[in-house]
């Protein structure tokens, strides 16, 4: 029952943005759109407050445009959300302290990846191409021995 | 009484299972011939006792018995047949009771078509996947019992989520198990290799086919899914890196390098001890991924801190098969030597680099996947990892892969020089072109619209000259007899090269280039979204089999010329208290007219979404595509013909 509930937080129907939020002003509200974007909607699975249609992201949509029409700039409105809900808020997650290991890992996972794959094929380069083994040399030995005449 | 029989069958197929487990094993072992060959004809007989099982859970929901808890809370009278049929596998036990039918399933399928398979690798093959059964249907009857009877049934059912009555998402869940437990197989054959201590050409050429059947249907179900969520959400997203949708991601990323690792481990005989690990890794994210959907530790710890018999259940199965599995490799791969050797510049480095980027992209997601929860429990930190992280992280490696794909597939075997890339010349000078053309066309400046573009046509044409690279030297029309007497391996590959190409397009083409519109509209009103008009025609009450909607009627308009009319709707299912909204959409190949009714506004209309949508369909387009290369790869008459001759004892390699 609780995952159903969660699926129905996940997937309610989007109302997303409504006309009558929207800003007269095209720039502020191209602006708020990409806001919207990058802030996650508090009670719903992973969607930001741009696709979701729950109360708290019409509110949440509603806040950002009027910090916008007070004239802050995109980073304060940010730090105010942040201040006000935690970094929870944020789709992006932050660039510094422990974070710093997610958005190193995929060039640290890369690197190391590579170390050894460049180390395989180096190795595979340098392999005495096409030699036996000691198994097929017994093997050989014995062939040849079969056919040399005695 | 169908029910009980249904609940008996399962714990017969458990017993069943567990003798398959132990006793081939022991007679691989000890060399007895009839306790190896007791694994055949069991696991016969465990499939047809699931399917028993599942036949009996179908029949109480198609008859609507509400003596059973799980039909009580998934179903309805009223809920149309198709849906009253995905019921069944639309919750937690009745979609566990699919896994295990599909599991013994495919035991059953390599029982059957593994008769030249060496005696004692077959009997291991065949116990290594019981005993993942066993674990699953342990889990089933202990923990997630689909046949639980009430006491006092009521007269009707609370539904199934009406968001999952839907014909995509009915097939969503079978295509995608099919993919997960078909890595079940490729699973099995790693650790029977690794108990075997041998892997030659021939083993490689066995686990080929099992991986690409999973890797085609997790194709196909991903694809469905992500179509599902494009028309049914309302918005048109088609991916939203939701962790559910990571956990099926993940296995597929590793089952494509693992494909990949296959063809070198079966043409040259290197890169085993990798194979045999990808094969490992592929099921472990399967399971992964079972744990990350069946838990719901990822979406709320808490939810995972109230309830987790089952979640530490998956946790132990996930635990004693990977770590297991990884112990054993830690202990037999080091004795698997390749023996084919290659040079810098081959087919073999560049499948390593393909190896190289899939994985790692695998794991980038698989971190960027969790890290919520190791933030909560290390670092005391709440925090979210969404869609600008994995956009960031995973968007490099594509392009890297795509990049690699048409010079790879162009290298010989062996041992290359870079001339042979040669051929890929004019398919470089016509993508970059392309990509400028676009870039110059588009307005606006965005950079993906003409990457997408110039990656897509390098994807696609690399791939047509590679095929006609294939047909030799001679005349051309010679040549182009010869196209279609290729082997269906070399048709599989292209295809699916191809339809990356059409994947990455259409993604690339979408996000760049959405237009989107909103507006209230009243009656006779318009709305204007780049070269289309939509007219608000009529607003009408229908009522459903077990729903009712406000149905919009919309004229769309193209250039000022009438197109056809769009019929989006918003649906309340009563009896499980939910509205969802149907898009209505226009389909085209190279847009989607995309329109969504809203609420009634007070000040009367109706708040109406437009959105144009180009090339969306290419997206799925692309994955059907590149599964119908997998398709064709696999009726490539070469596994059939050859798939049972061993080669010659020169080619193993002892593990001791």
């Amino acid at each position: 029952m609780r995952t159903l509930l969660l699926l129905i937080l996940l997937a309610t129907p989007a109302g997303a943005v409504q006309p009558d939020e929207m800003l007269d002003d095209p720039a502020l509200e191209a602006r708020a759109r990409d806001l919207s974007q990058g802030l996650r909607c508090l009670v719903c699975r992973n969607e930001s407050i741009d696709e979701s249609n729950a109360d708290l992201a019409r509110d949440m949509r509603l806040l950002v445009r009027e910090r916008l029409a007070a004239g802050e700039s995109d980073a304060e409105i940010v730090e105010g959300l942040v201040d006000r809900y935690g970094e929870f808020v944020l789709l992006e997650p932050q660039r510094n302290g422990a974070n710093l290991i997610l958005w190193g890992a995929p060039l640290l996972l890369l690197l190391a990846g590579a170390g050894v794959a460049a180390a395989h094929i180096m190795r595979q380069s340098k392999a005495v191409p096409d030699g036996l083994d000691p198994a097929e040399e017994a093997q050989l030995r014995e062939l040849l021995d079969e056919t040399r005449p005695r | 009484m169908i029910a009980e029989l249904g609940h008996f069958a399962l714990i017969a197929a458990f017993s069943v299972a567990l003798v398959q487990m132990i006793v081939p094993m022991v007679g691989a072992w000890k060399g007895w011939s009839g306790w190896m060959a007791a694994a055949a004809p069991a696991a016969i007989a465990q499939v047809a006792l699931v399917a028993v099982s599942f036949a009996a859970l179908t029949h109480a929901f198609v008859t609507s018995d509400f003596s059973l808890r799980l039909v009580v809370l998934n179903s309805h009278t009223d809920k149309p047949m198709l849906y009253k049929v995905s019921g069944v596998w639309g919750n937690h036990e009745g979609s566990l009771l699919l896994w295990v039918l599909i599991l013994s399933a495919f035991g059953a399928a390599a029982a059957m078509f593994g008769g030249r398979l060496p005696a004692t690798l077959r009997a291991r093959v065949l116990a290594v996947q019981a005993s993942v059964g066993v674990a699953f249907y342990a889990f089933i009857l202990f923990t997630s019992n689909p046949f639980v009877r009430l006491a006092q049934p009521p007269f009707n059912g609370e539904d199934l989520n009406p968001l999952l009555q839907d014909p995509g998402l009915a097939f969503h869940p079978p295509f995608l198990y099919l993919g997960y437990v078909g890595l079940s197989m490729a699973f099995s054959f790693a650790v029977a290799a690794l108990i075997e201590g041998r892997v030659d050409a021939a083993w490689g050429r066995w686990v080929r086919p099992w991986t690409l059947a999973a890797w085609l249907f997790l194709t196909v179900g991903i694809a469905l899914g992500s179509w599902w969520a494009y028309y049914e959400l309302g918005w048109g997203g088609f991916w939203f890196w939701d962790p559910v949708e990571n956990a099926s991601f993940m296995p597929w990323l590793i089952a494509a390098a693992l494909l990949h690792s296959a063809i070198v481990v079966e043409k040259r005989e290197a890169l085993k001890a990798w194979t045999i690990l990808l094969a490992i890794l592929a099921f472990g994210f399967s399971l992964v991924g079972t744990f990350i959907v069946r838990s719901g530790v990822l979406t709320s710890v808490h939810a995972f801190a109230n309830d987790p018999e089952r979640g530490v259940f998956i946790l132990l199965i996930l635990g004693v098969f990977v770590g297991g599995a990884l112990t054993l490799y830690a202990l037999r791969a080091p004795a698997m030597q390749a023996r084919g050797v290659f040079g810098v510049v081959s087919r073999e480095s560049a499948l390593v680099v393909n190896n190289l980027l899939l994985a790692v992209s695998a794991f980038v997601v698989f971190v960027g996947t969790v890290w919520p929860l190791v933030a909560e429990l290390a670092f005391d930190r709440t925090l979210s990892v969404g869609p600008p992280f994995f956009n960031a992280a995973f968007t490099p490696f594509v392009i890297a892969l795509a990049v690699l794909v048409p010079l790879g597939s162009a290298l010989p075997w062996k041992r290359g020089r870079a001339k042979a890339v040669r051929a890929m010349g004019p398919v470089a000078l016509l993508a970059l072109a392309v990509a400028g053309l676009v870039w110059a066309m588009q307005t606006g400046r965005s950079l993906g619209g003409p990457l997408g573009a110039g990656l897509g046509v390098w994807l696609v044409a690399g791939a047509l000259v590679d095929l006609v690279t294939r047909t030799g030297r001679g005349r051309w029309s010679d040549r182009l007899g010869r196209v279609t007497r290729l082997p269906g391996a070399d048709w599989g590959k292209a295809l699916a090269h191809g339809g990356l190409g059409l994947t990455i397009f259409g993604v690339a083409a979408l996000t760049a280039w959405q237009q989107e519109g909103v507006a209230v509209l009243d009656i006779g009103d318009r709305l204007a979204v780049g070269r289309y008009e939509v007219e608000l025609r009529e607003v009408e009450r229908v009522q459903g089999p077990n729903y009712v909607a406000t149905r919009a009627t919309l004229a769309a308009y193209e250039g000022g010329r009438e197109i056809g009319s769009l019929r989006p709707e918003k649906r309340v299912y009563p009896v499980a208290r939910m509205p969802t909204t149907e898009a209505g959409i226009d389909s085209g190949l190279f847009r989607d007219l995309y329109t969504v009714i809203g609420d009634p506004q007070t000040g009367g209309g109706w708040a109406v979404r437009v959105y144009v949508k180009p090339y969306a369909n290419w997206i799925w387009g692309g994955a059907i595509v590149m599964a119908l290369g997998g398709v064709l790869s696999l009726g490539d008459r070469r596994y059939r013909v050859a798939a049972g001759a061993q080669k010659v004892r020169v080619a193993e390699v002892p593990a001791e």
